[in-house]
């Protein structure tokens, strides 16, 4: 029997089991649930390892040594610290050294996160809702973005003027709603359709 | 006199959740048994993903971002494997790489796959440089230099021993951005290596992400845009090679038919139910 045939079975028997879900809670669904849970997680460690801690800290602190690169090589200490320090969040009296590798994190993330927003969103998007009026298109943008903002405007009351175009703005966030949610109900269709034609084609071969 | 039909309509209204289920799997494994035709309509975000690599010179370097794992596979695979398809008959270098650890055995499963109808060579043709963490800072390294975050590829064979991969250093040499996502990685490649380094990008994601991608395509921020399964269809019909996306058209289209008369019904039984009470 080829290691494909078994795969094939394997994933078309967890594939089931978690379909069974659908009648109800049952042991055969909670055990393809774990076994899910259990090879993601020691999925990532392999690759986390694999593709980064050893290329990148072990394997490079070896060159770096041996070709006496001296700063190069010892500067990956830093890194490796902060890296054990995390890990450290795991034991209660230690915990609180895990701080300094998670301020790190944060000020990098909301350093670069900062400018992505800012450059990369919020000034380009600005800069095409200020579209010239000449078509019925730029108009309903204009109307939508105006009416969407005076209903998420909470410093005044929404009652008269306001309240008609937070009304207005309300319409234009059901629209997105249900443009979201219809998009929405293909994706999880097309989850289903992926799973049968997986089953009636590779497991059962129904599909040609 | 008493109405007769308000009881049928109360049932209807709150129907067996696994009858539901039952005719939801009819009507999906019916159509993909049969296999019925159904014309594609090819949206302009569709056509204009597919222009953008159309019009792509030879051997021009192609960078395919897997953002995605199995859990989205069948929205975003065959969309994988139809850029891969166009890319390869255009005669353009390949480099794979991900953002997700999960991702990256289905970009391998692709390549494998793909490759071998149009006999590229690994090296050559294409590279698989795997996956390294930390997202948001390697998008901004890539713009000075590939080689500080990828010295090797996935299997630890350093980049300059692949000759198209010399030439390669960072976006500048990168002639489009293909990141096919189901999360926010979309947005970042936007954000960090569009914005900052006018990245040319064409995003692929999953139904859920589509609305959401709409406003890049507004702003011109990214050049073209395939969603969903729908998406990948029209992907598969421009490259003239129908696959496992336009097989599922037609179990999608009855999927949506039930789900809407569902809808009608329940509403209807509802109201009527609410008048009676």
């Amino acid at each position: 029997m080829s290691s494909d045939l078994i795969g094939t079975w394997l994933a078309a028997t967890l594939t089931l089991a978690i379909f069974s879900f659908l009648y109800r809670d049952n042991p055969l669904y909670r055990a393809a649930e774990h076994v899910y849970v259990g090879i993601s997680a020691g999925f990532a460690v392999i690759y986390a390892w694999a593709f980064d801690v050893y290329p990148m800290l072990v394997e490079s602190f070896k060159v770096h040594l041996g070709a006496k690169n001296y700063f190069e090589a010892y500067i990956l200490i830093i890194p490796a610290l902060l890296g054990v320090a995390m890990l450290l969040r795991s034991i209660p009296k230690l915990t609180w050294i895990s701080r300094w590798p998670i301020s790190f994190t944060i000020g990098i993330g909301a350093g670069l996160g900062l400018i992505a927003a800012i450059q990369g969103y919020l000034l380009p998007q600005i800069f095409d809702t200020l579209r010239p009026l000449i078509n019925i298109n730029n108009a309903i943008i204009y109307i939508g973005v105006i009416t969407t903002l005076t209903y998420f405007y909470f410093s005044r009351e929404h009652k008269g003027l306001t309240g008609t175009v937070a009304r207005i703005g309300i319409i234009f966030i059901m629209v997105a709603f249900g443009a979201s949610f219809g998009y929405t109900v293909m994706a999880r269709v097309s989850l289903l359709i992926g799973r049968f034609y997986f089953l009636f084609h590779d497991w059962l071969p129904l599909i040609r | 006199m008493k109405p007769t039909f308000l009881p049928v309509w109360r049932t209807l209204a709150s129907i067996d959740r696994r009858i539901i289920y039952l005719l939801l799997t009819i009507v999906v494994v019916l159509p993909l048994i049969i296999h019925p035709k159904i014309k594609v309509r090819v949206s302009e975000p569709v056509r204009a993903a597919f222009e953008s690599i159309e019009k792509l010179p030879q051997n021009s370097v192609v960078m395919i971002s897997i953002d995605f794992d199995p859990s989205s596979a069948p929205e975003v695979q065959p969309m994988l494997i139809a850029i891969l398809r166009h890319c390869f008959k255009k005669n353009l270098k390949v480099i794979l790489t991900g953002q997700l650890a999960l991702g990256l055995p289905l970009g391998e499963i692709a390549l494998n796959q793909v490759s071998g109808e149009y006999n590229k060579v690994y090296g050559r043709d294409y590279v698989n440089i795997g996956y390294r963490p930390g997202s948001t800072a390697l998008m901004v390294g890539i713009g000075r230099e590939i080689r500080d975050f990828f010295k090797t590829d996935y299997r630890g064979v350093p980049l300059d021993s692949f000759e198209f991969m010399r030439r390669v250093h960072n976006y500048h040499d990168i002639a489009l951005l293909v990141t096919l996502a189901h999360g926010a990685v979309a947005d970042a490649w936007i954000q960090y290596a569009g914005a900052r380094f006018n990245q040319k990008i064409i995003v692929g994601c999953t139904g859920v992400n589509a609305p959401n991608m709409y406003q890049y395509l507004s702003a011109q921020q990214i050049t073209g845009l395939i969603g969903g399964l729908q998406g990948a269809s029209e992907y598969e019909t421009l490259v003239e090679k129908p696959g496992a996306a336009t097989l599922g058209m037609p179990a999608q289209s009855t999927a949506h038919a039930l789900l809407i008369i569902l809808l009608i019904i329940g509403n209807i039984g509802f109201i009527l139910s609410k008048k009676k009470i």
